[in-house]
């Protein structure tokens, strides 16, 4: 074991395997993150708390981690290298670490532009692949980059992400090999709409063997309606969301594309769990995490497995 | 060469406010080229700050010059002569052109008159673009002569990241994705496998971050 993380086991045991995320509130009430957790708990093998997502500034990961944690949930700290240089970020890896954080994601991070400071100075000291090197570096070799010894190394099991769906699509498999070269022990994808495209993407990935060297976990997001379907595809670069998916949910009438949304999320997951090569799903189910149980559920996958 | 922008009329107008009697100084440099500090440059902001002051019903006295470079000392000492007779000098050269006048006349007042931009090229005529941030360590050689620190919005090494789509940024659809080009381009010269390596984490000492930066070439000295 890398980290002895409840994921980490899960995955090593063979089960198909489920995240979620809790995206920390704009504030500074732990409530807001408690209430986010109680849908959460029993349903996922680690949630992943997320970092100042879209550059909006929100409470820290590790402090959202740490409220998930208490409730009883396997916290999955991501960690964007848009905002701390390489002295903060590993210091922040030694502080999760100590606290107990077994999960990492390692993620450039959207760029300031889209938050509200759009004129803050944005870091990029290192970038995100480099970011897994540094982790795998001082987990491992249980040295600073530095060289230097440390005085009890961080445990993590780390994560990346990639987007099958951005371009130059020749170079997105490529792009996965540097990161499992680096150091990547799973990675999350960019939320599928597009199944014909992942397969491809997946079929060229396992033609590199990636599939045996890092544990691919499918990313879904449930559509609410289909105004959010169009919405995402105009607004989110790199979101393919094809015109087959947009028409089903808009066939349906307003009050019961919800409910047609869901349908299709596990539709979804069912497939994805037969195709050989994923080993497991990450449900974004953005300010949606009531759901996540009958998602989950009905997808078959409750209740997750307990791996000691 | 370096660009710059003309500042807006209003910010010289509060900047000259405390004067009467000003030196109104252009360099021949890169800011003629990208024309926003050579000498007609020089001759359209004295008559605008004169016609402007006139009608405030104050008016004020401006020596036009054009220096050669405001980055040399030989060319800058060519103004020590009448500099006492002078409030201030307002500088439409680059920033260093604007600093080195401060350095050199230590009590006159020097007032940035332009924004100073970037080192870029002419794309067109009217229209120049950011290629290289000076960061002190060249990687052009990897990354098929195009910079990543200056083309990528994120300064990424191994990019691009997942908000490039159609060979276009996340960050403006005005702006190409620095790695679409970069792979583009490798992929042209057949040096693809450039990307497969992962790269050493940069050392910013050699840019800003590292404090003010000195070139001593002792064989001129």
């Amino acid at each position: 074991m890398k980290s002895g993380s409840n994921l980490e086991k899960v995955l090593a045991a063979g089960h198909f395997s489920v995240t979620a995320e809790c995206g920390p509130p704009r504030g500074a009430n732990p409530d807001i993150v408690r209430k986010k957790a109680a849908y959460v708990k029993g349903h996922v093998d680690a949630c992943n708390v997320t970092d100042n997502q879209t550059s909006v500034v929100r409470m820290s990961s590790l402090a959202g981690c740490m409220l998930i944690k208490e409730e009883g949930i396997e916290p999955l700290i991501q960690m964007v290298v848009r905002d701390r240089n390489r002295i903060a970020l590993q210091s922040d890896l030694l502080g999760a670490s100590a606290m107990g954080v077994r999960n990492l994601l390692c993620l450039s991070g959207d760029h300031q532009k889209f938050g509200d400071d759009p004129k803050a100075k944005n870091v990029f000291d290192i970038d995100s692949m480099q970011l897994i090197h540094l982790v795998k570096t001082m987990r491992d070799e249980g040295v600073f980059p530095s060289g230097d010894k440390i005085e009890g190394a961080p445990k993590f099991y780390i994560g990346c992400a990639v987007n099958p769906f951005a371009d130059p699509f020749q170079i997105r498999v490529p792009r996965l090999k540097l990161k499992v070269e680096a150091g990547a022990d799973f990675v999350q994808t960019q939320c599928i709409y597009n199944m014909d495209k992942f397969k491809k993407y997946l079929e060229l990935a396992k033609k590199e063997g990636l599939h045996e060297k890092v544990k691919i976990l499918a990313g879904v997001t449930p559509l609410k309606s289909a105004g959010m379907a169009k919405f995402m595809r105009k607004m989110v670069a790199g979101m393919d969301i094809p015109d087959e998916v947009v028409n089903r949910i808009a066939a349906e009438p307003k009050e019961k594309q919800a409910e047609k949304g869901i349908e299709m999320c596990i539709e979804q997951i069912q497939e994805l769990k037969e195709l050989e090569g994923i080993a497991g799903v990450h449900v974004m189910a953005i300010e949606w995490e009531e759901k996540l149980e009958q998602i989950i559920g009905g997808a078959g996958l409750l209740p997750r497995p307990v791996v000691e | 060469m370096i660009t710059g922008t003309p500042k807006p009329i209003e910010e010289i107008l509060e900047m000259l406010e405390p004067y009467d009697n000003i030196v109104l100084a252009g360099c021949h440099g890169c800011v003629t080229v990208c024309r926003v500090g050579g000498e007609k440059e020089v001759q359209v902001l004295a008559s605008t700050l004169r016609l402007a002051r006139e009608a405030a019903g104050r008016k004020i006295n401006i020596r036009e010059v054009s220096l050669e470079r405001q980055c040399d000392p030989e060319y800058v000492e060519q103004m020590r002569p009448y500099m006492k007779d002078y409030q201030a000098v307002l500088s439409i050269a680059c920033g260093a052109g604007i600093q080195f006048l401060a350095e050199k006349f230590t009590t006159t007042p020097s007032l940035p008159g332009i924004n100073t931009g970037f080192l870029g090229v002419t794309e067109r005529q009217g229209e120049w673009a950011e290629r290289c941030q000076g960061c002190g360590d060249c990687v052009l050689h990897l990354t098929g002569g195009i910079c990543p620190v200056t083309r990528c919005a994120k300064s990424l090494f191994h990019g691009p990241c997942g908000g490039s789509v159609q060979g276009i940024c996340e960050v403006d659809k005005e702006v190409k994705c620095g790695w679409q080009l970069i792979i583009d381009r490798l992929t042209a010269l057949d040096q693809l496998e450039n990307y497969g390596k992962l790269k050493p984490y940069k050392g910013w000492n050699t840019s800003r971050d590292g404090g003010p930066r000195r070139i001593i070439r002792e064989d001129m000295i």
